[in-house]
């Protein structure tokens, strides 16, 4: 394209600085031809995260593979349209999968690990296997560890449920979050201490941003094990946790460089 | 008291106001979350019809909160001003509509009526207006608010610059500052959404901010928009706070999970009022609401989203806000689902806030899981500057990377003022212009490389070069 229909902005060194949409320059006062484009890319791979398939099958099978055992579940909300018109049902389990955890042999589990789509199923696609090998690399050797449960259609509530019919002491829920124009694949992870129906918002921790743009696989499985490990001795999660994992030493060293997903 | 109306053969009952006002609501997925929505088309236009005959004393009779259990109910009764209400007390909701449409009804008639206008009132005649005639009354809303400059002014549209960061890193906020003001945008406020909870970092941020303001003689003001007990906690310790922002409900129990209540929102206002650091007005507070926040805090007593919201105006309204915003697409497709819903919430929003007296802007906005994109935000953008809107969101390229939603742009802000000649508040106007940012005939003009923004950097960013 023309670069001389572009009026440029003289600031485009202050890019460094953020990763904000600055300096776009101007065609008359409107954006340029090249900046509707790559808005708009990155609006198609948001709404795609938003609705692509939650492919738990393919999950499970690579889980497998990598010596994980697990189970699939999934919550009362049948599609993505009612799963986003009616937050409620992808809350709670539908009553096969409900009854499905109430008949399993193992319970008990010192940390059950749940992944859900949430509202993004390519950040589960993406990183929801690393951040499990990574977590599992990192807990005690005495924690009794649950299967890992795939969640469809799923909000971070649906933890509670699943918690209480496996009866574990701590539960964490890998999400994908509400995609940005600039964060597509963000995963959550949500800490609830002795998970049951009706558990507030106020009662879990969260860890936000995991990808490796932002909070890589092993600062993130540091702070979940940081977090469940005080979960444990204080009886309690929320607010009343609050997250000091950056001032311990957890005797590891920081991986920065992880194989991409 | 039960309210009737039969459509031919069908007789439809609503048990309470309440209820008819909820049924009367045009679709919008949240009051059908909440189960307060008509079941079909025929109902709601029943209900309509039934709402239209509803004389406006009714709903100084039946509250839809009772007086005892909720304070913004109690706020609404006990300021409400009979003298300005008597030269509509003899109107149903019906004639409402067609009054506020007459030629006859200006700018100074409903100035002089506002006070007596409850939310209930405004949001009832809402539901029988099309959206021409929320755009058309609420052009005729004339409501001007100051601080350091002239907000609201008949022919302008403000622009809140908004720069944020996701970790609040001092140089990326100071770059978007500067990509903004160059822009021409930043005169209903340079606010910032903090990602810290921080006290020392918050106070860092008002310092930030107060350096462009005063370095450059920028006639605007700054904000912070953390909770509002933070705020009173940074003015006991000498920061420049300008605005004190909170964002508010229309229900006491929904403010309560808010973490504020009335007495809180006063305390600050004093304190506010106290630093006296406007220069031509001392609107000092800044309030967001929107539709929903009641119902997502299970504290909306079966009333409608809207009705919800409006209430919520009435908190707005006792503190003489200088800028009062809905964040209309922001709450998600539960609530608003789409395109559509959005527009037709925003235009409600604006159309009852400037009728009960209030400075009211819009963020324009949507999320990634809502059925909504920029063309959407194009429409509803042109449609509430043409009624006459307060102010809109400057974000760079539109993307908020911290909030993860798209609202509107500096881009965005331009447009519209170019396409319906609009103009920013009087003093930054000239500000901009003697900066060289803005030419004589009012458009953004290329900007030097010595320009002085560029040249004389803030700390922040002089450190970082």
């Amino acid at each position: 394209m023309k670069h001389e229909l572009v009026s440029q902005d003289a600031w485009s060194h202050l890019k460094q600085y953020t990763q904000a949409r600055i300096s776009l320059g101007r065609a008359g006062s409107s954006l340029p031809t090249q900046e509707i484009l790559n808005f708009g890319a990155a609006h198609a791979l948001a709404r795609d995260a938003v609705h692509t398939r939650f492919d738990s099958l393919q999950l499970a099978a690579s889980l497998t593979t990598a010596g994980f055992s697990t189970l699939q579940v999934q919550s009362r909300a049948p599609d993505r349209h009612t799963y986003l018109l009616r937050p409620d049902m992808g809350r709670s389990l539908s009553e096969a999968s409900a009854n499905q955890l109430l008949d399993h042999p193992e319970k008990e589990f010192d940390l059950l690990l749940v992944v859900g789509d949430g509202l993004s199923s390519l950040a589960v696609h993406n990183h929801a296997q690393f951040l499990l090998e990574a977590v599992h690399g990192l807990a005690p050797k005495h924690w009794r560890m649950s299967p890992i449960v795939l969640a469809t259609q799923a909000r971070v509530a649906i933890s509670d449920e699943i918690g209480s019919a496996l009866k574990a002491k701590v539960v964490a829920m890998l999400v994908g979050e509400r995609p940005g124009l600039s964060s597509p694949d963000s995963l959550g992870v949500y800490i609830t201490y002795a998970p049951k129906s009706g558990r507030q918002d106020g009662e879990r921790n969260c860890i936000s941003n995991i990808r490796p743009e932002g909070l890589s696989y092993t600062e993130a499985a540091k702070k979940i094990v940081w977090l469940v490990n005080e979960a444990m001795r204080l009886g309690l999660s929320g607010v009343g946790l609050k997250d000091e994992s950056d001032m311990v030493n957890v005797g590891q060293e920081s991986v920065p460089s992880l194989p991409s997903p | 008291m039960p309210y009737l109306h039969t459509i031919g053969l069908e007789t439809y009952h609503f048990s309470d106001l309440k209820t008819l006002m909820a049924k009367a609501t045009p679709a919008r997925s949240g009051d059908f979350l909440a189960g307060v929505a008509a079941e079909t088309y025929a109902e709601r236009m029943a209900a309509r019809m039934c709402l239209a005959d509803v004389p406006l004393k009714r709903f100084l009779e039946e509250l839809l909160i009772p007086y005892e259990d909720d304070e913004v109910t109690r706020l609404i009764m006990d300021k409400h001003d009979a003298t300005a209400f008597a030269e509509i007390a003899h109107l149903t909701v019906g004639d409402f509509r067609n009054w506020l449409l007459s030629d006859t009804t200006d700018s100074a008639t409903l100035e002089r009526v506002a006070l007596g206008i409850t939310p209930e009132m405004a949001a009832a005649v809402s539901k029988l207006m099309r959206n021409q005639d929320l755009i058309l009354v609420a052009r005729k809303c004339h409501v001007t608010t100051k601080f350091r400059n002239t907000i609201g002014l008949p022919g302008h549209l403000s622009v809140r610059l908004q720069p944020n960061h996701p970790t609040d890193d001092p140089r990326g906020i100071a770059a978007s500052i500067i990509d903004g003001l160059l822009y021409g945008s930043g005169d209903a406020v340079i606010g910032i959404n903090p990602a810290t909870d921080s006290i020392p970092a918050l106070i860092d941020l008002y310092y930030l901010v107060d350096e462009f303001i005063t370095g450059f003689n920028i006639p605007t003001q700054s904000c912070i928009l953390t909770h509002v007990t933070n705020q009173i906690k940074v003015m006991e310790k000498g920061a420049p706070v300008d605005l004190v922002f909170q964002s508010i409900a229309g229900t006491e129990k929904a403010n309560t999970g808010f973490g504020i209540n009335l007495g809180i929102l006063r305390e600050a206002q004093q304190a506010a009022l106290a630093l006296n650091r406007g220069t031509v007005g001392n609107n000092v507070m800044y309030f967001e609401t929107g539709q929903g926040s009641a119902l997502s805090a299970n504290a909306n007593f079966g009333m409608d989203q809207q009705t919800c919201e409006a209430r919520a105006y009435a908190v707005a309204r006792e503190f003489s806000p200088l800028l009062s915003n809905t964040v209309v697409g922001f709450i998600g497709p539960e609530y608003l689902y789409d395109g559509k819903q959005i527009t037709r919430a925003g235009l409600e929003d604006h159309f009852c806030g400037k009728l009960l007296g209030l400075p009211l802007g819009c963020d324009v906005c949507y999320t990634n899981h809502a059925e909504a994109d920029q063309d959407d935000m194009d429409n509803l953008m042109t449609l509430l500057a043409t009624a006459g809107l307060t102010f809109i969101m400057g974000i760079p390229g539109a993307d908020d990377i911290m909030l993860n939603y798209q609202t509107t742009s500096f881009h965005d802000a331009l447009y519209l003022r170019n396409v319906l000649n609009l103009k920013p508040a009087p003093e930054f106007e000239l500000w901009l212009k003697q900066m060289n940012i803005m030419d004589s005939n009012g458009k953004v003009q290329p900007i030097a490389a010595n320009q002085l923004l560029l040249e004389k950097l803030p700390r922040a960013l002089k450190a970082a070069a």
